[in-house]
């Protein structure tokens, strides 16, 4: 079953993790794959770390995956990156948002935002890094942020076939499509 | 045409398709959504939001007797609270088909314990099914209102976590419009008189043989024949994490239907392999009954039976085999736990009741619970839905008896209050006590997402409903000191504390603000305003003494190069108990 491919999106409640995977599921429904997908409601969402696992191929067994197992590890937040870490294949690939969102304790004064999280996750996995916040702000709206990121794993990921557009369109408020259609193009430009 | 669905979005089709005419719920994660997706098919079911789970269970049994096809749907702890219910309508069997869903949730993701419903079917002795992704749950309710009508048994139809909330591919059909069937007065069936639960009793013995015979022949329990030298028995998403990790280099007897189990089925498959596996989440329902039959097999000896599986779980306990990780330092990243919102109406109050020493306060279900929390750490206990108010009670009675000045509190949300609170209340009164109950009325159900209660002025459906004046129940009761309160106002909340606190017969004070996040309907809007403006900090003016900080609110931030506190101004909703807190009025209100 090495043909199935596994992502995880990970960020901070409040983030648009969902709508992102939302929009890459239905892009990869409408290419043909199996897809399946699993993310956590509730509790969390007040602000906590959140997940989403997607996993794509022509059948797939699992909706979640474990440590090692991760083909793609897209980090909507700096910090959250080294949280998941571990559940990134070695041979995989990152992308992360240089985007800081302190959690409580450090808004307390109890704990240091880590420095340098961004370069640790590059020294260990072939890493993309984005300013995904600020392509966004340039664009005229922070909360697009989501779809640059997504345009950015389907860069990293060579997902560039399917017509995401018309994912875009189909999943997104009618008068947000536009913007959010540049926003995943934006995204896409800023990997390599 | 197929559809990626979500099970809970999924079982919502399968109803619709099934044709239910009747569903009830009362939202509890991860089973919430199920009657969300349920409410649009207003034409084609009644569905409802219940004000608890035995109520919800109750009134699907109701339009069961009269002959509906009908479904409840909870949590797994729910379920606890619907099993009055659910056990004797288990001996009298129904009418129309009744369905009822339970929604588990292994690692505890949101919820109180991680209790295995399935022990429930055994224990009551009623069918049950297992889906183990949404186009089983689709399909599996349409099977299970047949399997109810047909053997004349309520069904629970058991999910977990990842069934509920992890999408897959479903496909389409129709609604099969099914004609409610006839009432006939039959007190020998559905009045569980002493009498009749006797002969019922030997009813459910004969049935259960019947379903036994079911199980056996039925498509839902399956054999996949491949190499022989293992085997697994498996359900649910458990048996997706064994294809994960086997493939088709094992055979497989998938159960879909789990109760009675299919014994007959599991010996042949186990004559026909070399080792046999069962794989399961939690505890070993199948593998108890597997080696009470004489079956030898592998299960909870290797697999935890402690919090959620996945395929590496099983790889490492079967294979011992583990996935190579990156090797780093986990320990840089900071805890990220949940917090109360920005502009959260709890906050205000619970930063009062922090300062408050000699008590004890009871908390209960919501996200009020996470008044435990530091900088807060407000709430002593969390138990169960409305055991807040119950809990304080019986404490006060033996500290009083004891001589001891300590009073209790109680904090509960408006909805839980509905749900099983009132009953605690009249305890309260009806036994002489002397707590001091709190109902923070958030004028919604907030943390399962939003969802209307009887207090709230909307039904499921978004019709217009009656909303109980809670200060007049409390009242009606028998507790004669109740007050209401703007939760925001800090001077406000310490003063109904110290009021409530110095008497000697129970109070209730209501906190009444609604939920930052609560779209406000236009009553809400009349009675609250459409409250605008940001807090802002002069750091000028800011000594950083971080008294702020200690109210917890997650768009503060101390920044400990400056000493100063700031604003982020993409959550602050200028709530503006972080301004009345501030000892140098360093924090004022803009854009007003």
């Amino acid at each position: 079953m090495a043909e199935v491919k596994s992502l995880l999106l990970v960020g901070v409640g409040g983030q648009g993790t969902i709508l992102a995977s939302k929009v890459l599921c239905a892009g990869l429904v409408e290419a043909g794959y199996d897809v399946k997908m699993s993310e956590v409601h509730g509790m969390a969402q007040r602000g906590g770390s959140v997940t989403t696992q997607v996993r794509f191929g022509e059948k797939v067994y699992s909706p979640i995956i474990g440590k090692g197992q991760a083909d793609i590890l897209v980090s909507f937040e700096a910090m959250e990156a080294i949280r998941w870490l571990e559940f990134l294949n070695p041979k995989g690939k990152a992308v992360v948002n240089k985007y800081e969102i302190p959690s409580a304790p450090i808004l307390m004064g109890n704990a240091d935002y880590p420095v340098g999280v961004v370069e640790k996750v590059k020294e260990k996995v072939d890493t993309s890094v984005l300013d995904a916040g600020k392509i966004a702000e340039g664009l005229g709206n922070t909360k697009t942020m989501n779809i640059v990121l997504l345009g950015a794993l389907v860069k990293a990921m060579d997902l560039t076939d399917i017509d995401w557009e018309k994912a875009i369109r189909e999943n997104v408020k009618e008068k947000f499509i536009d913007i959010n259609i540049k926003a995943f193009n934006e995204g896409m430009k800023a990997v390599s | 045409m197929k559809k990626l669905l979500t099970g809970n979005e999924a079982v919502a089709l399968g109803a619709y398709e099934a044709g239910i005419n009747y569903a009830a719920a009362y939202p509890g994660t991860p089973s919430t959504e199920i009657l969300e997706n349920i409410a649009p098919y207003k034409k084609e079911i009644i569905a409802e939001w219940a004000p608890n789970e035995k109520v919800a269970l109750e009134s699907a049994i109701g339009a069961s007797v009269v002959g509906a096809r009908s479904l409840a749907a909870m949590k797994h702890v729910g379920v606890n609270v619907a099993a009055d219910p659910f056990f004797t309508y288990g001996y009298t069997g129904v009418n129309g088909g009744l369905v009822l869903v339970s929604a588990d949730d292994p690692g505890c993701h949101s919820s109180q314990n991680e209790q295995d419903n399935r022990l429930y079917a055994k224990f009551a002795k009623v069918a049950m099914v297992e889906p183990s992704d949404s186009q089983e749950c689709k399909d599996m309710v349409k099977a299970a209102v047949e399997i109810s009508e047909k053997f004349d048994t309520l069904v629970l139809f058991r999910m977990t976590t990842r069934i509920c909330h992890g999408k897959s591919l479903v496909s389409l059909g129709k609604r099969e419009e099914v004609d409610m069937k006839a009432y006939e007065k039959n007190p020998q069936k559905y009045a569980a008189v002493p009498a009749n639960a006797r002969k019922l009793r030997v009813v459910l013995e004969d049935r259960l043989k019947k379903l036994d015979k079911f199980s056996n022949e039925t498509d839902l329990n399956y054999f996949e024949w491949n190499d022989k030298k293992i085997g697994i028995i498996s359900s649910g998403v458990a048996y997706q994490y064994a294809k994960d990790v086997f493939g088709d280099t094992v055979s497989y007897l998938k159960l879909g239907f789990t109760h009675p189990l299919p014994m007959e089925k599991i010996k042949k498959f186990a004559k026909e392999v070399e080792t046999l596996y069962v794989i399961e989440e939690l505890e070993p329902y199948i593998e108890e009954q597997i080696r009470a039959a004489g079956i030898e097999c592998i299960g909870k000896d290797k697999i935890p039976n402690i919090g959620e599986l996945n395929p590496d779980i099983i790889t490492k306990a079967l294979l011992g085999e583990e996935r190579e990780t990156v090797d780093y330092d986990k320990n840089i990243a900071v805890n990220r736990p949940p917090t109360l919102c920005a502009g959260c109406p709890h906050r205000g109050f619970f930063y009062e009741l922090s300062k408050r020493k000699d008590i004890i306060v009871n908390g209960d279900i919501g996200c009020y619970g996470l008044g435990v929390a530091p900088p807060l750490s407000t709430v002593d206990t969390i138990i169960c839905m409305g055991a807040s108010i119950s809990m304080a009670h019986g404490a006060q009675k033996v500290l009083n008896r004891n001589k001891e000045d300590r009073k209790v509190v109680s904090v509960i949300g408006d909805s839980t209050f509905f749900h099983t609170g009132v009953n605690s209340l009249i305890d309260t009164v009806y036994n002489r006590s002397n707590t001091v109950n709190v109902i923070m009325d958030n004028r919604i159900t907030g943390m399962t997402g939003h969802q209307e209660n009887p207090g709230t002025g909307y039904t499921l459906q978004g019709m217009p409903a009656k909303d109980i004046d809670i200060p007049a129940l409390c009242k009606a009761i028998g507790v004669e000191h109740v007050r209401t309160i703007n939760p925001l106002n800090l001077g406000e909340s310490k003063e109904a504390l110290n009021w409530a606190l110095d008497l000697d017969e129970p109070s209730v004070i209501i906190t009444r603000w609604p939920c930052a996040l609560k779209r406000l309907s236009n009553e809400d809007k009349e009675e609250f305003g459409n409250y605008k403006g940001l807090c802002k900090v002069d750091e000028e003016i800011c000594i950083g003494c971080r008294m702020c900080i200690k109210t917890g609110c997650p768009a503060l931030h101390f920044n400990k190069e400056t000493k100063k506190v700031t604003i982020d101004k993409t959550q602050c909703v200028g709530c503006e108990v972080c301004l009345q807190v501030c000892p140098t009025n360093a924090i004022s209100k803009v854009g007003e």
